[in-house]
């Protein structure tokens, strides 16, 4: 059993959550991730190493709640413990000291790509972070992330704080008006990865992003999370989860991640039997 | 009691089952089991050879006449200790292992008639043992000090665990997974190995004092090199089996509804996903399911989608003759009403706009010249392509060695299968003090394999505890 050390809302349905698992954050790199199981009973579901504290034998994880799995987990509290978590599982990102890199990071991505800010700022690149919410109150994470980086833009869809538009769109005109850009890394939804896949690669300029496919064991043993990438089939959680952009096979990919939409639906009017404080939820 | 019976007159006794119309609606175990009536007279075909032929014809050469005769007696608590001493899993042997290629497949008496059913005597022994709650710990060897750590909880880890607990090891088993079991806890079925069976052995490891740790991934939380260097373990078994699943490579065979059969079982057994949604993970119930293969794995998964609503039809690309899977799984198979095209071999699945799988092209073969394994090569029949009409492709062609131990243990040698290269006698790695067997070595086989090799991997570790001198591979 691993035991939640701290659990807040950092945004409205997004969650940060301290977990105690040395043995993970023993060998936790940037990049990696975990999965968890809640109880005996549930789905394993895959989430990216934030932040580790080997000292203190902790990892911590930011939940954006939209299904069944991520709801029955963000239901739990500090002192509560969670069933299973596995890893640190996926390859770690290669950091190296390439110059100016770009991280390009939406919804959970903007939790998920700060180990990756840290990361890269550590190996000595200027780290320039934009990170989007489709309004300014659904922003977390932002004095972590200025700490991290060189430069912090902040984007929102309908323009209520910041730039007007898309994190990528940041990128674009950073790379239009001829700003040398080394390397980009995109964190969040397919939508985004693959929106930053589009900008860059006329370009060149060389994209990683963290593919989500859907994950059952996460140790190279089932093949649910197959992508495309470079026309060759790979298994997101060993040989992943962070791919060349330009070489992804976008369309199987947002196609592949709904494969379950119809029993999910079917999850979700399930999520009342979850337990006692469904009640206490807003 | 029975009277002392002809033995030859005698049919080989059946074993009662669940009905087929009944069965494909639930997931419960297949055949009940023996009754002690049944057992005793089955045990009677036995004419308890001097000179056995089927103990050769069982990899760990259980003492067949020895646990039968017992059984003969009415003496089932006997029968059980017996076939213990050579085979810590008989309740799981005597349910899985292709009794037909091996002890059975040797049997004197199946020259003229059927063989004695070694298999379901075995499985009698073991289930009767544990329903009367007279599994017993063993007196333990005082502790030697030494630690010993296992790489996997399947077949082959859990052997290793017992035989080196006995001998007064500590031992640690880690797993990746949520429960121990290896592929007997993820790949075969509920309705053919219950996993309470399973749990029991787990347990009883844990009585002998084995430590599991759980969610644990070797190469990743710790290499091995570290656990011999810095966690303190005085020597390592790598049982982690073959679970990478291979693919036909194929077009379209990434599309959505095709499924390896690790997933599609895993889901079922491991996730419990045919209990959704009181468990979480949901099955995947489509109508017309196609399942590529003819192994154990091709007829577990066509079963399971059976039971999950599916019209289901297995393709094999050779004849009947030649499918490698148990023979009671085929007939149990063909009795619940799966379909079966023989010499065919798809060669890609169709999709719709939205990535979802309408159909798969197979084209026919037929048998040519035999192959190096003496099989018949089945060679396609030009211009016999059609199309099956599916939504649920289950690619069941095997797997390979799991990967990731090798990769992250530069020094251990590996074939060009990725299988780990041991010195036969010994299962010695390599790496002196590391050890390994079951799938990760032999490449996908059977439960009883494993479990053989881990019995040796476990007397070599020993004697390597001890100081003496345990030969590598060459
Ligand atoms: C490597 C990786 C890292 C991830 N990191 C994070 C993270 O740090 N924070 C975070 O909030 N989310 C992360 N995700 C996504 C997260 O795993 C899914 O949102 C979660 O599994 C959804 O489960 P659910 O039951 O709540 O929703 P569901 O109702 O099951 O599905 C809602 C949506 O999530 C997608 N989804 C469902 N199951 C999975 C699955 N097993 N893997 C991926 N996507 C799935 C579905 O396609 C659907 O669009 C990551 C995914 C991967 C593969
Ligand atoms: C669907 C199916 C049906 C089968 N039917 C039969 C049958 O009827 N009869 C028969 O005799 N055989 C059958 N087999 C084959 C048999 O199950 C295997 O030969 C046997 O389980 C091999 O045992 P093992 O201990 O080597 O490996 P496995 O049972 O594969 O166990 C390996 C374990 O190691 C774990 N692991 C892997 N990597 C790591 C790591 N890095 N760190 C920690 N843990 C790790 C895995 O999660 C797994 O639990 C079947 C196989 C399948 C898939
Ligand atoms: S272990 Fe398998 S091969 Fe050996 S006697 Fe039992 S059923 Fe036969
Ligand atoms: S060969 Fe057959 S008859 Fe002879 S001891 Fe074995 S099981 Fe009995
Ligand atoms: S999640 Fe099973 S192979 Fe990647």
């Amino acid at each position: 059993m691993f035991e939640i050390l701290d659990k807040r809302e950092v945004a409205p349905n997004v969650h940060r959550i301290v977990i105690h698992a040395p043995a993970i954050a023993k060998k936790a790199r940037a990049g990696q991730f975990v999965i968890l199981m809640v109880d005996e009973k549930s789905e394993r579901v895959p989430f990216t190493l934030c932040e580790w504290d080997r000292d203190a034998g902790t990892i911590t994880l930011v939940v954006q709640e939209v299904g069944h799995s991520t709801r029955k987990l963000v239901l739990l509290q500090t002192g509560d413990h969670i069933a299973h978590v596995v890893g640190p599982l996926g390859v770690p990102l290669e950091v190296e000291n390439y110059g100016t890199v770009a991280l390009a990071a939406g919804c959970y991505g903007i939790g998920a790509v700060l180990g990756i800010a840290r990361a890269m700022k550590a190996a000595g690149n200027r780290v320039i972070s934009v990170i989007e919410a489709d309004s300014h109150y659904l922003y977390y994470f932002r004095d972590e992330l200025q700490a991290a980086s060189d430069e912090l833009i902040q984007t929102t869809i309908d323009g209520s704080h910041g730039v007007k538009g898309h994190s990528v769109d940041v990128i674009q005109r950073k790379l239009e008006s001829g700003e040398r850009l080394d390397r980009v890394f995109s964190v969040g939804c397919v939508f985004l990865m693959m929106l930053a896949a589009r900008v860059t690669k006329p370009f060149g300029v060389k994209t990683m992003v963290a593919l989500n496919p859907i994950m059952l064991d996460g140790t190279g043993m089932c093949g649910a999370c197959r992508v495309t990438v470079g026309g060759e089939t790979k298994f997101a959680c060993v040989d992943g989860p962070f791919f060349d952009a330009h070489e992804v096979d976008w369309d199987e990919l947002l196609d592949r991640r709904a494969a379950y939409s119809e029993e999910e639906i079917h999850a979700v009017a399930h999520t009342a039997a979850v337990g006692p404080r469904q009640a206490g939820v807003g | 009691m029975a009277e002392p019976v002809k033995k030859k007159n005698l049919p080989r006794q059946e074993m009662p089952e669940q009905p087929p119309e009944d069965r494909v609606n639930n997931f419960d175990e297949v055949p009940y089991g023996y009754t002690e009536e049944l057992a005793m007279q089955e045990a009677s075909r036995c004419i308890l050879c001097k000179n056995p032929k089927c103990v050769g014809a069982c990899p760990v050469n259980i003492d067949i006449p020895a646990f039968v005769a017992f059984i003969k007696q009415g003496k089932f608590l006997e029968a059980a200790r017996q076939i213990k001493q050579d085979n810590a899993l008989p309740a799981v042997c005597g349910r899985v292992c292709p009794q037909e290629d091996q002890c059975e497949g040797a049997c004197v008496i199946g020259l003229k008639h059927a063989p004695v059913a070694i298999g379901r005597l075995e499985r009698f022994a073991a289930d009767y043992e544990r329903r009367q709650g007279a599994v017993t710990i063993p007196e333990l060897p005082a502790k030697t000090g030494k630690r010993i750590a296992i790489v996997g909880a399947g077949p082959a880890g859990l052997t290793v665990a017992g035989d080196m607990v006995l001998r007064g090891h500590e031992v640690t088993v880690f797993e990746a997974l949520q429960e121990p079991g290896g592929v007997l806890m993820y790949g075969i079925p509920e309705f053919r190995l219950p996993k309470e069976i399973v749990r029991a052995e787990v347990a009883y490891l844990r009585e002998l004092g084995v430590e599991f740790v759980m969610d644990y991934v070797v190469g990743r939380n710790s290499t091995i090199r570290e656990l011999l260097d810095e966690e303190g373990y005085h020597a390592v078994f790598v049982g982690t089996g073959a679970g990478l699943p291979s693919f036909m490579e194929m077009p379209g065979e990434n599309l959505i509804g095709v499924y390896s059969a690790n997933e599609y079982l895993t889901r079922a057994n491991l996730m419990k996903a045919y209990l959704f949604p009181e468990y979480d993970t949901p099955p995947i119930t489509r109508r017309r399911v196609a399942v590529i293969g003819g192994g154990n794995v091709a007829m577990d998964s066509a079963r399971t989608a059976l039971r999950l609503g599916g019209d289901v039809t297995v393709v094999y690309r050779r004849a009947r003759e030649q499918m490698p899977a148990r023979a009671e799984e085929v007939h149990h198979a063909e009795q619940e009403g799966v379909k079966f095209r023989l010499l065919n071999n798809p060669v890609r699945v169709i999709g719709d706009a939205r990535h979802r799988v309408t159909g798969m092209e197979c084209i026919q073969m037929e048998l040519g010249e035999p192959d190096d394994s003496g099989r018949r090569r089945p060679v396609p029949v030009k211009g016999s392509e059609f199309v099956m009409e599916v939504d649920t492709v289950i690619v069941a062609i095997g797997n390979k060695p799991n990967p990731l131990v090798p990769r992250t243990t530069p020094e251990l040698k590996v074939t060009k299968w990725g299988t780990v290269v041991t010195d036969p006698q010994t299962m010695q790695t390599s790496i002196p003090g590391v050890f390994a067997g079951g799938d990760i070595v032999s490449g996908a086989a059977t439960v009883i394999l494993a479990m053989g090799q881990g019995r040796i991997a476990a007397r070599s570790m020993d004697a390597y505890l001890r100081g003496e001198a345990v030969a590598a591979p060459a």
